[in-house]
């Protein structure tokens, strides 16, 4: 990547597609890689945390799209603006020796290694046991997430001009 | 006394479960269960009818931290079993970019996941915000590993560049030289991290344990070798199913791993070190004898050490290989299925993996067997903690959680391959 001109616009899905609902945020990145097409990069990852930092960093505008499992109802979108605030305790998962994605956001902030703007849409899933198709409610969430970031993505555009 | 609990919980999201419970009633440990769901039973059935081909690139996602050791593993379990032998150029840089993979992984371990503990952070924000030049570094330096790994491999995670023969494509030499600064900056950083990790203070923990590792006569062993033990076994990996096998438990949908008579054994970067120490080269030594860790490493909780030690060797190790690399004549053999059994057995970064596959007489698989690294491990944690526990058991609750949790931590138990996320939550008892 070493002097080579970053697209502003990246969009990170993340997840497993060997995990049910785990992959909805590659399914959403899919998604959006045809919507968006040349204007912005689109990329899949398992979601380690050093990683996404290596990713957005010195992007303009990123957005990470992630399965998440905080007990609310399955399909809901958790929409969280990581450039001003961070991610909420009730989305965060606690590990014995993950640093994925709201570790990531925080170690970033702490290194002033943040893109200038990163949002954060989390789908709630339902069910994450092994398999390759997702569930009725998350894949019904889908066209939502899709076109959460679509409106955020030209309300960034109509922002920079 | 009032009798108490620790319990970590399942907490389901991605790849792997992992739960552990410990009761201690009137001073004394009555239960230890770690509890681990692998992902690697789900593979096994996915593999059988599948082509030879397919298995390094279909069990390299059981793990997005050490695809490369299951791609290593499962191609040399294939050649084997076709009795096809790769040029020597291709064998190393299956060891270079194995060796990318080392560095990436030990890095994450050392500093993002081990050290917190140790420095007594909640986790590596807490570390970041504190003290920043230490995470900066880490990052840089797991970044040569990726990109160690991203030149061989062609991308990130799940190589496209690696397969049952050789390569698709072998770099050349010009390609990988930009790498031996980067490199030689990771050595230095690495052997910076050796003494920044030996001045944490160590809980006393040692155990008399059967550690077991791949041996090769003339190098620090990763990709090959015979499987050895400091209770004098030495057999070919061939063997290995002989020696061990895996005991279902009640309290676990995991197996466990057992030497067959003999009981729990160890496998990670303190048995490579402890069986192979001989073969690390000599600025890998020097960094271990300068902050005197000793020949023989007995306390897990050392691992941490062991592991800054490992990245040592392993950028100087890449450098060398770098330094001799010539792209072989063609990147890849082609094999000739046939009705056969192959064995692959390489050192992930977190400790021995083994495959075993039979084919038909079209190559495509008809069973397979993969023991990844942490189900080795697993009841080896488990003793540890009850021997770890006892002295601490007036502990308050959270510091003793704490402590059983780093405990768990000296194993790196893996993202993928194994446990996932463990969640924690304290219970006290009548």
């Amino acid at each position: 990547m070493n002097g080579e001109v970053k697209d502003p616009l990246l969009v990170i899905g993340i997840g497993n597609d060997f995990r049910c609902d785990d992959g909805v945020g590659l399914v959403v990145a899919r998604k959006l890689k045809e919507k968006l097409g040349w204007n912005a990069e689109v990329i899949e990852t398992e979601g380690e945390g050093a990683d996404l930092m290596a990713q957005w960093q010195g992007r303009e505008t990123v957005f990470v799209i992630d399965a998440v499992s905080s007990g609310s109802l399955p399909g809901t979108l958790h929409w969280v603006d990581a450039t001003t605030g961070s991610i909420p305790s009730q989305l965060r998962t606690f590990s014995s020796h993950r640093f994925g994605l709201p570790e990531a956001i925080e170690v970033a902030r702490s290194l002033g290694l943040m893109p200038e703007r990163l949002f954060v849409c989390g789908i709630e899933g339902a069910n994450f046991s092994y398999g390759t198709d997702l569930s009725q409610q998350t894949s019904d969430a889908v066209g939502n997430a899709v076109e959460r970031v679509l409106r955020e993505v030209e309300a960034s555009f109509a922002a920079a001009l | 006394m009032k009798s108490k609990s620790i319990r970590v919980d399942t907490l389901a999201r991605v790849e792997g479960e992992g739960a552990l419970s410990i009761k201690i009633k009137d001073h004394t440990v009555t239960d230890v269960k770690l509890e681990i769901y692998e992902p690697p039973r789900f593979f096994e059935a996915f593999l059988r009818g599948r082509s030879y081909r397919e298995a390094p690139d279909i069990t390299a996602r059981i793990c997005g931290i050490c695809h490369i050791a299951y791609q290593t593993a499962a191609a040399q379990a294939m050649e084997r079993a076709f009795g096809a032998k790769v040029h020597p150029q291709v064998r190393n840089l299956r060891r270079l970019i194995y060796l990318g993979e080392w560095i990436e992984s030990h890095a994450l371990h050392v500093f993002m996941l081990h050290a917190p503990d140790f420095l007594g952070y909640q986790d590596a924000i807490a570390l970041a915000k504190d003290k920043p030049e230490v995470v900066k570094t880490a990052l840089d330096l797991k970044k040569v590993g990726n990109d160690l790994v991203i030149l061989i491999g062609g991308r990130e995670i799940h190589s496209i560049n690696l397969r049952v023969g050789g390569f698709y494509r072998m770099p050349t030499k010009k390609e990988l030289l930009p790498m031996v600064d980067r490199l030689k900056w990771a050595r230095d950083a690495a052997i910076q991290s050796v003494q920044l990790v030996s001045t944490f203070n160590f809980p006393d923990l040692e155990r008399d344990y059967e550690f077991l590792a791949l041996k090769h006569p003339k190098e620090y062993a990763i990709t090959e070798g015979r499987l050895v033990t400091n209770r004098g076994l030495d057999i070919d990996i061939s063997e290995y199913e002989t020696h061990f096998q895996e005991e279902h438990v009640e309290h676990s949908n995991a197996l466990h791993s057992v030497h067959k008579g003999k009981g729990t054994f160890f496998v990670g970067p303190l048995a490579r070190y402890n069986l192979n120490y001989d073969q690390l080269p000599l600025i890998a030594r020097q960094a271990a004898e300068d902050v005197k860790l000793g020949r023989y490493v007995k306390n897990p909780f050392k691992g941490i050490i062991v592991r800054a030690v490992e990245n040592v060797f392993a950028c100087d190790e890449a450098l060398r290989l770098i330094e001799e690399y010539e792209p072989a004549p063609k990147p890849f053999i082609e094999v000739e299925p046939k009705a056969a059994s192959g064995w692959g057995a390489t050192e992930a970064p977190r400790g021995l993996l083994y495959h075993r596959y039979t084919t038909d007489e079209k190559g495509l698989i008809t069973s397979a067997k993969i023991v990844p690294p942490t189900s080795q491990n697993l009841r080896t944690i488990e003793e540890d903690l009850w021997q770890f526990v006892p002295p601490r058991i007036s502990l308050p609750t959270d510091e003793l959680t704490w402590a059983c949790e780093q405990a768990v931590r000296n194993y790196d138990p893996c993202i993928s391959c194994a446990t996932h996320f463990l969640k924690l939550k304290i219970e006290n008892e009548r």
